[in-house]
């Protein structure tokens, strides 16, 4: 199916919008070890949101890829996870601040270097959350695409530097109309100290209808309630 | 951070200004001064007690799990364990942990995620979330709002996490009379529920009362 619409956003860039649902969205990495930070709002209820522990626990993992859905705390689903190269998206380490950014790779302001200066995800996030009429209480754990982060026994977190290749892709599809808001800013525990992001190409294509055999539907039976609450919310809330 | 660090407090409970014990399914929502120090205790063992702090000069600013764990890069908490709000400041730490073992990635249970976990038939059960807004629309202070039910700290409950990416379920460690404290290191507003699950092993299935202490700095 032809895309209906790309963007590419750099090292450090951002952007937020509306996605109606039933699309799908594949992001690319365009040079290995890419960063997407990104939080999920649902569009026509701002209070409902992407929730971290509640998608976790009801598909018993602390990492996402393909089967996967990302659930709001209404237990709906916003979004799932249809395609994936990597295996594995991280979504427990948060996003970077300013605070950390100006630590780790040093001080830059935009009268220095105008639009070179290093761009954070606290504020990329804070930004596009003001203007969709949000404020800094909506700031929630948030997914970190093409990033792997593993937990050992003792609950040592460990960040894995090969993970993403150039051209890794993951596909969502969109279940519900959500506000996304994407930060392309570092992974916060990156240890590489030059400024770790690079380009993530972002594609929409059109979706195609939800079936009985769903791979995230029936990824677990979990799953498939979170799916009866986004079909009952259909039901009730949309026109015919 | 995060090997069990078994502190016991020195404190002791007479010298307390402040001694509640709090039911289960119920909670409490409450101002800690800077110095203050806040003893939660679990009275009958294996009791996950929900809790959301919040910068009270400013409560947009609340708990962040991720900015927590990401600090210490650890996701279990113990004696030591500093507890960052969303902009990275030091709220509370903690400063003694008889328990050893502590959630930091599963959240308040509630009515909708309850009916994903289990079933559809469980809409009805009572919920940390519940408990949570009714606790928030009571304080009296408009500046907390659903949209500052962030991710909290599960005390006493185990969730185990595998170098693999598995999460589970599993029988808390906790037992009678185990207890963390935690010291506020700014005005701090704690939002407790004393969670009332049944459905899966994180009360024992048998949900229990707790204890709250506070001492003066």
């Amino acid at each position: 199916m032809d895309k209906i619409w790309n963007l590419t956003l750099n090292s450090g860039g951002k952007w937020s919008g509306v996605i109606g649902a039933g699309k799908q969205i594949r992001f690319t990495a365009l040079e290995d070890g890419a960063n997407l930070s990104m939080l999920l709002y649902h569009a026509r209820n701002i209070a409902e949101r992407y929730n971290m522990p509640d998608t976790l626990k009801a598909q018993h993992t602390n990492h996402l890829t393909k089967g996967n859905v990302l659930m709001s705390d209404n237990g709906r689903v916003l979004a799932s996870i249809i395609e994936d190269d990597l295996g594995w998206h991280d979504t427990i380490s948060g996003y970077t601040t300013r605070a950390q950014t100006n630590a780790k790779y040093g001080v830059t302001r935009y009268q220095n270097i105008r639009n070179d200066w290093l761009r954070c995800g606290e504020e990329n996030f804070t930004m596009e959350l003001v203007r969709s009429g949000l404020q800094k209480r909506d700031l929630v754990p948030n997914v970190n695409l093409f990033s792997k982060v593993t937990c050992d026994k003792s609950g040592q977190m460990h960040f894995h530097e090969d993970h993403c290749q150039k051209g890794a892709s993951v596909t969502l599809r969109t279940d519900m109309d959500i506000l996304l808001i994407l930060s392309n800013t570092p992974h916060p525990l990156d240890p590489k100290t030059d400024y770790p992001s690079v380009p993530v190409r972002m594609e929409v294509l059109p979706g195609a209808p939800v079936t009985d055999n769903d791979i995230c539907v029936t990824h677990c039976p979990e799953n498939l309630r979170a799916f009866e609450n986004t079909w009952e919310y259909q039901l009730l809330a949309l026109p015919n | 951070m995060a090997v069990f660090q078994e502190i016991e407090s020195p404190r002791k409970a007479e010298k307390a200004i402040y001694n509640k014990v709090i039911p289960a399914g119920e909670g409490w929502m409450h101002e800690l001064l800077p110095g203050q120090v806040l003893r939660i205790v679990d009275l009958e063992g294996n009791q996950a007690v929900d809790t959301l702090f919040f910068d009270a000069e400013n409560p947009e600013d609340h708990y962040s799990a991720t900015a927590t764990i990401t600090a210490q890069q650890n996701i279990y908490l113990t004696t030591g364990t500093a507890l960052l709000s969303e902009s990275g400041k030091t709220l509370l730490k903690i400063v003694a942990d008889t328990c050893g073992r502590h959630d930091t990635l599963v959240f308040a249970c509630s009515a909708q995620s309850n009916t994903v976990r289990y079933s559809h038939d469980v809409l009805p059960m009572h919920n940390c979330r519940d408990t949570f807004m009714n606790l928030l629309a009571n304080y009296g202070d408009t500046r907390y709002e659903k949209r500052d039910l962030a991710p909290n700290i599960n005390f006493f409950m185990n969730v185990p996490v595998s170098p693999d990416g598995n999460l589970e379920f599993a029988d808390g460690v906790s037992a009678p009379g185990r207890y963390v404290e935690m010291e506020a290191l700014c005005k701090t507003v704690v939002l407790i529920s004393n969670c009332p699950q049944l459905n899966n092993p994180c009360n024992a299935f048998n949900p229990t009362p707790i204890q709250l202490l506070i001492w003066d700095k």
